[in-house]
């Protein structure tokens, strides 16, 4: 496909980056953080989720059309997300209807 | 099972994998898909979900339903959920091969010429059709996996004892579930264009009205999928939200409505069998939409939601739309795939069986269902009845009306007529090639210089008094 040829040792880094960052969500379960908790864990999600994309799928080095297909992508799951938490977020608002 | 296997295994693929791998890359000058590969993977796939899903059928069934809601189906069902959703998991990642394999064909392998505006319809509603599958399978995929994940490891994702919330998966699966009705409608939207131009020998009217329209009905259909949640205990302000939208994506659907009536109009129709299809699609689409607005209506749906009345508008889109379309598009290109034309006379009759009969089957339910006959019960009071036996008398006929096609396309096969390269006087790249087109289609690769469907009308015809 493209002609982009990464050396290895980047690969090892993203590796090692990845399980990082699972030792982290793995030692971040061990205490109760509160409100942070689903902040930290998403984001340390959101961070492996994006190194894998930008480096182990080659999009770091992709055409813009591919950086579009990727953006529309994660595009969609954000209305997934919004809009099912727009009925989270709603519900219990009127007196005597479920939380 | 009847849902499982007409919506994963029949609606979806039907017009996308039958007609529209063999039309895409003659309609646009190419000599096949941009993957053949994947092309015949995306088949095997298809067959080993099929596998799966005959699995579960033989060996019980299935009953939770095509839906798979939980928490009946997590933490209740003891039927054969597990092989019902590894099938349509499985099937899943064949619409997906399929859909990407389309939008490659028709950003890369466009004849010269063949510019976006020039392109006949039935490609614009499956380039729309095939961001669907994108969008949207993966996330049914992973949905029906999380059930699998519930049932097996016992996972707190949709079960309340367990942590989770089961209107949840109601979210997941419409995300995908609603949209996937336009997987199946907006295709038969593109062949009911097509034949519409073709029998009324006329150019569509307010071409990129309809082509947008189909990219409008892709997108705005990703919005809508709470319309199915309004008595799931959603609350009622994301309800407000989602009827709205749901009033919106009849809009486009009215546009292509109105646009194909307007192209009929003055036309020089011609009543062959496919135009019988189309005839019969645009009148029950209308039908089963327009019962689409009473039911995104959110105090209409509560008086109406799980009764035959639902059932009644869903099997007017599916049936009345997408099936119409698909044997209207079967119709019509029979003759190019085969090279072999059908009796237009057992066409014709059968056409007009399977009209009436869908009417007699799925019109009394509109009534049962809005004087209060609920949906899944196999009993119901007497005054039911004659309702009942009108719908069952109705399925028997549209039956007949199924089979005759079947006898006579088996016929043509064998003793037909041989086909000229446009038996209908169609335009279009598809009819300049013969009946069946040879392996790679075009010998030549085409030069396209106008739109593909030039249909002059019978006055302006150069040397007609």
């Amino acid at each position: 496909m493209s002609g982009h040829v990464a050396p290895k040792s980047l690969y090892y880094l993203i590796f090692l980056a990845l399980m990082i960052g699972t030792g982290v969500t793995v030692l971040v379960a061990k205490f109760d953080l509160g409100p942070l908790n689903n902040i930290v864990m998403l984001s340390v999600a959101c961070a492996k989720a994006l190194l894998v994309i930008l480096f182990f799928m080659h999009v770091r080095w992709s055409s813009r059309l591919t950086w579009v297909v990727a953006g529309s992508g994660f595009f969609w799951l954000l209305i997934l997300f919004s809009i099912t938490m727009s009925d989270y977020m709603s519900r219990g608002w009127v007196p005597g209807t479920l939380r | 099972m009847h849902g499982v296997v007409m919506v994963f295994f029949f609606l979806i693929p039907s017009i996308p994998a039958v007609l529209g791998n063999f039309l895409v890359p003659i309609m646009i000058g190419a000599k096949d898909l941009a993957f053949p590969r994947i092309n015949l993977l995306s088949w095997y796939i298809y067959v080993l979900g099929g596998v799966f899903t005959l699995f579960a059928a033989l060996s019980g069934g299935v009953d939770t339903g095509w839906t798979f809601y939980t928490p009946y189906s997590t933490a209740a069902s003891n039927s054969h959920v597990m092989s019902a959703a590894l099938g349509v998991f499985i099937t899943g990642f064949s619409s997906i091969l399929t859909g990407l394999n389309f939008i490659v064909t028709i950003h890369r392998m466009r004849a010269p010429g063949m510019t976006w505006f020039r392109l006949p319809l039935f490609i614009w509603a499956h380039y729309a059709t095939s961001l669907i599958m994108i969008l949207g399978t993966p996330v049914i995929a992973i949905t029906v996996l999380m059930v699998a994940a519930e049932r097996a490891l016992h996972l707190g994702i949709f079960d309340p004892a367990l942590g989770g919330d089961p209107v949840l998966f109601q979210h997941l699966f419409w995300f995908y579930s609603h949209p996937a009705v336009y997987i199946m409608i907006l295709p038969a939207m593109g062949v009911i264009s097509e034949i519409v131009q073709a029998f009324s020998r006329k150019n569509i009217f307010g071409y990129s009205f309809i082509a947008f329209s189909s990219l409008a009905i892709a997108v705005i259909g990703f919005f809508v999928w709470g319309h199915h949640l309004f008595v799931a205990g959603q609350s009622v302000y994301a309800g407000l939200i989602f009827s709205f939208i749901s009033f919106l994506v009849a809009i486009p659907s009215a546009i292509k409505v109105f646009n194909w009536t307007a192209t009929i109009y003055k036309g020089s129709v011609s009543l062959d069998s496919p135009m019988l299809y189309a005839f019969g699609f645009i009148g029950l689409f209308t039908i089963g939409g327009l019962t689409g607005l009473v039911l995104a209506t959110m105090g209409i749906d509560i008086h109406v939601h799980d009764t035959y009345f639902v059932v009644a508008h869903f099997h007017y889109i599916m049936v009345g739309g997408a099936i119409m379309g698909y044997l209207g598009g079967l119709h019509y290109w029979w003759p190019k795939m085969t090279g072999k034309l059908y009796s237009e006379a057992w066409s014709k009759f059968s056409a007009l069986i399977v009209f009436v009969g869908f009417n007699l089957t799925f019109f009394p339910q509109f009534i049962a269902g809005y004087i209060g006959m609920p949906r899944r019960y196999h009993a119901y009071p007497p005054e039911f009845q004659v309702l009942n036996v009108l719908s069952s008398a109705g399925a028997s006929i549209l039956a007949v009306g199924y089979i005759i096609p079947l006898i006579y396309f088996m016929y043509s096969l064998v003793a037909g007529e041989k086909a000229a390269n446009d038996p209908w006087g169609s335009r279009g790249l598809e009819w300049e090639i013969p009946s069946p087109p040879p392996t790679e289609n075009f010998t030549v690769t085409p030069v396209v210089t106008e739109g593909t469907h030039q249909y002059v009308h019978p006055s302006q015809e150069v040397g007609v008094a």
